[in-house]
């Protein structure tokens, strides 16, 4: 069992209250998931720019000269916000390859959560609440954002472990279920040169996303394929730079309820998450129908 | 009329006031506000008394009901009506997966749509819905009756016993062992009966009846593939 959040605004005058309503929506389904916490925001971002969120054990030693040491190894300026065990390195797009690679010789033990223009994701073990005042959560603003509470299944209780996940630039993905055919794909995927880096399930799922992406696929085709690829449980909650797709697997025993109003469209495993949402009485609210590809963009 | 508001009295208080309610009670109207999805709700009651629940609720709403009617004027979450023995229960809205599962007897409304599994291993209650049911409806389905106004998905009624299944739209696919059957005057009388206590307006000579074509009920190597 996991939970699953999700909230897409369309209506820009909420874009302040992403991360309250958000918050408010993970630590609500805090009893499907005690173990971990996760979630993907997706701000303002600047093209020129690429956002690298780093993770750390040791952030007080990682974090303290680590803009410094950065900006000279890539040569350009870096500049860093941390949040708890948390940075965000802002630096310029072009870079953020070199920048990647630079990171695993100045820091081996710091861990890449995701990179892209507008994406930001923080995860950690422990209570949801606990994890979003690690993080301020609450006060974060954005255009839409996923997030998922963990009980543990496939792989250790970890922040390795933890949802979401993000295996290309501006893409995550949070995943109710279990997968039985990861291992294969997390082979062949490999050879295909996506970047895996646990042993985990879900960011199999997440790779095989972009791995279809890359070869040209929109978010819907490559949703559509999981259909036919992934073997096990999911419901999948992804998102991208400007979008926000759902898909579960044929069996659906895995629960998943959408509202949506003029305002937003919003994710939850159970309606409970979503009943503090602005104007939810009159939201139009369904359950997603089983093996069908739902998405919006901006 | 009694009322419980969620918002300042526990679900464990809601429940216990319900279940303490016996044949004999003069409180036979609640009204249950601010349900907010929470589980549980209405679950193991035993006496002849009228619940609203004003909303929506989370998982195993009215659970193993007994006498009791319930009535959610929002949508159910996964498992509505689960194991119920007698009494009613009617959704306003649509419900989740697992819609009155294994339940023995009593009659359960939903006048939207039901998710996957609906009246999974029906042990003689009625069910019927106004809109569409998912796939693997009535599974292993042993007694009872299950009326669908719009359509089923698919593998209905797979490896059915003796419940019979009404649907007047279309039907996705018939699950192992399941076949579309006359329908007699018999069937007609009993749809009639249904609509009117569900209180939908449709034709019994609309829809047609499936059920067990009764080769699965013993192993025989013949049917192997069909298992």
């Amino acid at each position: 069992m996991c939970g699953i959040v999700g909230l897409f605004l369309k209506d820009k005058s909420l874009e302040p209250e992403l991360g309250k309503l958000l918050t408010d929506m993970l630590v609500t389904m805090t009893d499907r998931g005690p173990d971990s916490a996760g979630i993907a925001i997706y701000g303002n971002g600047d093209a020129a720019l690429s956002k690298l969120t780093v993770q750390s054990d040791q952030a007080d030693a990682d974090f303290a000269t680590l803009a410094a040491d950065l900006g000279a190894a890539i040569g350009a300026d870096v500049d860093l916000r941390r949040a708890d065990s948390h940075a965000v390195l802002s630096l310029p797009a072009d870079k953020a390859e070199h920048a990647r690679a630079a990171l695993a010789d100045l820091r081996p033990g710091l861990r890449v959560m995701s990179d892209g223009t507008n994406v930001e994701i923080y995860k950690a073990v422990g209570l949801p609440k606990d994890v979003a005042a690690r993080f301020n959560l609450a006060a974060m603003s954005g255009s839409h954002g996923i997030g998922h509470t963990r009980m543990a299944t496939e792989s250790a209780v970890t922040t390795q472990g933890a949802h979401p996940f993000s295996t290309g630039s501006d893409q995550c993905l949070v995943h109710n279920g279990s997968l039985s055919n990861h291992n294969n794909w997390r082979r062949k995927l490999r050879r295909e040169g996506v970047r895996i880096e646990s042993q985990n399930d879900t960011e199999v799922g997440a790779a095989y996303l972009t791995w279809k992406m890359q070869n040209g696929a929109s978010l819907g085709e490559a949703l559509e394929g999981t259909l036919e690829d992934l073997d096990g449980f999911f419901t999948f909650v992804v998102g991208t730079k400007d979008g926000f797709g759902v898909v579960r697997d044929p069996i659906a025993c895995k629960p998943a309820v959408m509202a949506e109003t003029d305002q937003y469209v919003a994710f939850g495993s159970e309606y409970r998450a979503l009943v503090n949402l602005p104007g939810i009485e009159t939201a139009r609210v369904w359950e997603p129908e089983p093996a069908t590809v739902y998405f919006w963009s901006h | 009329m009694q009322k419980i508001d969620l918002a300042t009295q526990t679900l464990r208080e809601m429940n216990a006031t319900l279940q303490a309610q016996k044949d004999q009670t003069n409180a036979t109207q609640w009204d249950i506000e601010n349900p907010r999805g929470a589980h549980a709700i209405a679950v193991g009651l035993d006496a002849p008394i009228e619940v609203t629940v004003r909303g929506s609720t989370g998982y195993y709403c009215a659970g193993m009901n007994k006498q009791a009617t319930v009535h959610v004027t929002g949508s159910a979450g996964p498992g509505v009506a689960e194991n119920m023995m007698s009494g009613t229960v009617i959704i306003d809205g649509d419900a989740s997966q697992y819609a009155g599962a294994t339940g023995r007897g009593g009659l359960l409304v939903i006048k939207g749509n039901a998710a996957s599994r609906c009246g999974i291993s029906m042990k003689g209650i009625d069910i019927v819905v106004q809109g569409n049911i998912g796939h693997m409806s009535a599974f292993m389905g042993q007694a009872g009756n299950l009326v669908v106004c719009g359509d089923a998905g698919d593998a209905l009624g797979d490896s059915l016993y003796e419940a019979r299944l009404f649907v007047r739209g279309s039907v996705k696919s018939l699950g192992a062992d399941c076949v579309e059957k006359e329908v007699r005057p018999e069937h007609l009388e009993i749809l009639r009966d249904l609509l009117e206590r569900a209180g939908i307006d449709a034709k019994p000579e609309e829809f047609r009846r499936y059920g067990s074509a009764r080769k699965l009920y013993n192993f025989d190597v013949d049917n192997a593939a069909a298992y």
